[in-house]
């Protein structure tokens, strides 16, 4: 097997994700963008660690797998209140910190 | 070398290097001072936890802890006193307890406490005020909304500084010295509801923070010069001349800053007279035994680095002295244009606190912590005086409200009285002692012929001369106010209660008679054994390898004494011609001349406004400089701007031209308002062009920050 092929794959998620993340304007999407990014890198964190006979890259694939958890929880309550308070999850609506 | 291993396998006398000897002192209470500071900090959590339930709001609590503080710590003194006997003329080294803190990285920290002549003298007084401020304060602030948290952060306050005190390493000192911070910000805005309130405890906090800084590096660069936390290490290889000059001077000139914000030092000092808005017995404590003193007790306790480190021997200036004299004088100057009668006096503890600096820098050691000792009793002394009267007329300004108290506050007069003229340094009082001790300590003789000094600082002895009348001119014009002539504010005042006046008495006694402990050598009228018995028991005698520098004494004469006494009955005389002739002979109610010096000459208006406005630096402080930072993006731009640089060159350029003839009045005009638009005109460019960049769209950032990532990429695969 190829690790190539690997990488490939986990490249094109991420440039589909940093796409998504740049070009979306709902905040869902942006989210599921971000989602795909670290996916990406859990791609390339597993194969490389098959590649070097080691455990280590799976397991710190896990554990970006439990941090990715923590922030799309996170992520969707800030979208939650956002739809409370405005009535909509459009990501360019917010730009109160503008200075 | 090798001192901290002798300490710890306790030999009961071990010879140094050179053979001098040095004993090791031992005692119960000796060896477990760490109670004094426990005790007032376990009262501190029983207060806010329980102190509402009790009978007496938790001040019962605080009143018993801090008297057994006082009590254990008049035994470790007896002790100390004992041990200092017992070794005759051998050196005594300080009795250490520590523990292991933490191991990191092959260093240890410990925890510990270090017990000397310089530790016992400062936890007298640390305890005994307190415990007076404490009485006090139950009448003071009875009825008070906060009355439990107010005295649960007495408690503590008192405990961080003994902590401080007791400090056996650095990493201790720092901690004592911000715990200390802290408490003062907490009750410097006991009354938060007020913003000037919380203003002023913020001013105190962010000030401190601003030395504070000082203090880390410095101690860091002790640190990686001697590779320990130890005081007493430090100490020893800095007197021994094992740590590189440079470093020393690097260190002290550090830590100087640091000096400078907790000890009031110009020109860091302008949070004193705001954390008047405190209350009184808390400005009491402030003062005159914790915080403030911290710095100077800092300089005293690692004094051999910043003997060695500003080559303090031999030499007629260095900066420790040099920032002590300015200090001095400023502080003394501004106290004469106040009308709030605690600002006075904290201008008046500015002025002091110069002046044990000044002591330190010229190397007289023990003069300074014997000033440091007799300052605390009648300094108190003369807070909670004011604070007595303020009780009575419901205000601090001795102009529109006092006036005539003495027949209405007989106890609160006198013991004002005999703390006042102990400050202006009359013999026989306190004040007298200490100071000619320290004008002794300069060395700058010229005409009065002493002997001894570590050297000639002529220059400082002038300074401080100079303040010394002026100590004397501004105290007898706030007495004046406060308790001559006829009383101006409103209702009926009285004398307060018991709990007050105690504490007054007990401090005025002190006042009067602390000085005694230190008569000087050439004092024949009384026994030998009553001469320099504070320096004997405090001051480390120096030994090779020991822990203190080897300083010089000086040997005060007569004719400088006498001098001394002349220069302060000269400052009482003009302030008493001034108040009690003239401005009597208007009437009672007067409290200035109509037609007096600003009146009559421009230079003495000028100087005045000068005053007036404290020299400016507030407004330094806040318009130019709190103004042009304000927001970091800006700050950052303005240096780089140079069309703000150029304006403020050009406008100093265009100042010193005109300078000379005409001195302030274009002060205000050109060259503050100069500096203060030049520098919004630049932060408001810079920021105009950068807030565009803020845009506060997420994506925008989100797309810089990949793009970066991607180039910073590039970067590393390509140089790697």
């Amino acid at each position: 097997m190829w690790l190539n092929q690997f990488l490939v794959l986990s490249a094109v998620l991420f440039s589909i994700g940093v796409y998504g993340v740049l070009a979306r304007r709902n905040g869902v999407l942006v989210l599921m963008s971000i989602e795909l990014i670290l996916n990406a890198v859990n791609i390339n964190l597993v194969a490389f660690g098959s590649y070097v006979q080691t455990v280590v890259g799976e397991v710190f694939a896990l554990f970006v797998i439990t941090v990715a958890a923590a922030e799309v929880g996170v992520g969707l309550a800030i979208l939650l209140l956002l739809y409370r308070n405005r009535r909509s999850v459009d990501i360019h609506d917010v730009d109160m910190m503008k200075g | 070398m090798g001192l901290l291993g002798a300490f710890a396998t306790t030999p009961a006398v071990f010879a140094a290097e050179a053979g001098a000897e040095v004993v090791k002192a031992g005692g119960w209470f000796l060896a477990n001072a760490w109670l004094i500071p426990l005790i007032p900090a376990a009262s501190f959590l029983i207060i806010l936890l329980f102190g509402k339930r009790m009978p007496r709001g938790g001040s019962e609590v605080g009143i018993t802890a801090v008297a057994a503080s006082f009590v254990l710590g008049l035994l470790t003194l007896v002790q100390w006193i004992g041990a200092v006997n017992a070794a005759g003329d051998a050196a005594v080294s300080p009795a250490i307890s520590k523990w292991t803190w933490w191991i990191s990285g092959g260093t240890s920290f410990t925890i510990g406490t270090l017990v000397d002549g310089l530790a016992v003298a400062l936890i007298f007084v640390v305890t005994l005020v307190s415990l007076l401020v404490h009485i006090y304060s139950t009448d003071y602030v009875a009825g008070d909304v906060r009355y439990t948290h107010f005295f649960a952060f007495l408690s503590l306050f008192t405990a961080s500084m003994l902590f401080f005190v007791l400090s056996e390493n650095t990493i201790q000192m720092i901690l004592g010295w911000e715990m200390v911070g802290v408490c003062s910000f907490v009750l410097i805005g006991h009354w938060w509801e007020e913003k000037a309130n919380s203003n002023a405890a913020l001013k105190a906090f962010l000030t401190n923070r601003v030395g504070d800084i000082g203090l880390l590096i410095g101690m860091a660069i002790l640190f990686f010069a001697a590779d320990s936390f130890s005081v007493v290490k430090i100490n020893s290889l800095a007197a021994e001349g094992s740590i590189a000059h440079g470093l020393l001077l690097a260190a002290s000139l550090c830590l100087m800053a640091a000096v400078m914000s907790k000890s009031g030092q110009f020109f860091l000092h302008t949070w004193l007279p705001d954390a008047m808005a405190g209350p009184t017995p808390v400005s009491a404590l402030i003062h005159a035994a914790t915080m403030v003193v911290a710095g100077v007790y800092m300089v005293a306790r690692l004094f051999a680095v910043f003997f060695e480190g500003l080559a303090i021997a031999g030499s007629s200036v260095n900066a420790l002295a040099i920032m002590g004299g300015i200090t001095t004088l400023v502080g003394a100057s501004l106290a004469f244009v106040q009308t709030d009668i605690k600002r006075v006096l904290a201008y008046s503890t500015i002025s002091q606190l110069g002046y044990m600096v000044l002591a330190l820098g010229v190397g007289a050691w023990t003069a300074a912590v014997f000033h440091l000792f007799t300052h605390a009793f009648f300094k108190a002394c003369l807070f909670l005086g004011s604070g007595s009267v303020s009780h009575a007329v419901h205000s601090f300004d001795m102009k529109k409200d006092m006036g005539g108290l003495r027949k209405h506050m007989p106890h609160t007069f006198r013991t004002f009285v005999i703390a006042s003229l102990a400050l202006a340094g009359l013999a026989p009082l306190a004040g007298f002692w200490s100071k000619d001790e320290i004008l002794a300590g300069t060395g700058g003789w010229g005409a009065f012929g002493g002997t001894g000094g570590n050297g000639a600082y002529t220059f400082v002895l002038f300074m401080a001369m100079l303040t010394a009348a002026l100590t004397a001119a501004y105290m007898t014009r706030c007495v004046y106010l406060t308790f001559f002539g006829t009383y101006r504010g409103h209702g009926h005042p009285h004398e307060s209660g018991r709990r007050i006046t105690v504490p007054l008495w007990i401090l005025a006694v002190f006042a009067v008679g602390a000085g005694w402990t230190n008569l000087p050598k050439g004092f024949q009228i009384v026994p030998k054994g009553w001469r320099e018995q504070f320096g004997h028991y405090v001051e480390p005698r120096a030994a090779e390898g020991f822990y203190f520098p080897h300083i010089a004494h000086a040997t005060p004469s007569w004719t400088l004494a006498a001098f001394s006494t002349l220069v302060v009955l000269f400052g009482l005389g003009a302030a008493y011609y001034y108040y009690f002739v003239k401005v009597r002979a208007l009437g009672g109610s007067a409290t200035e001349l109509p037609n007096g010096l600003t009146s009559r000459f421009r230079i003495a208006r000028l100087g005045h406004r000068l005053l007036a406005r404290k020299y400016y630096l507030d407004h330094l402080y806040t318009d130019i400089l709190a103004k042009g930072t304000a927001g970091p993006v800006a700050r950052g731009a303005y240096w780089l701007n140079q069309r703000g640089i150029d304006e403020v060159v050009n406008q100093a350029g265009r100042k010193a031209v005109s300078a000379g003839h005409v001195l302030y009045d274009k002060i205000d005009q050109k060259v503050v308002d100069g500096v203060v638009n030049a520098t919004g005109r630049a932060s408001h460019g810079a920021g105009e062009e950068i807030r565009r960049m803020q845009t506060g769209k997420v994506q925008q950032y989100a797309g810089v920050m990949f793009v970066v990532a991607a180039l910073i990429a590039v970067v590393l695969i390509l140089v790697l």
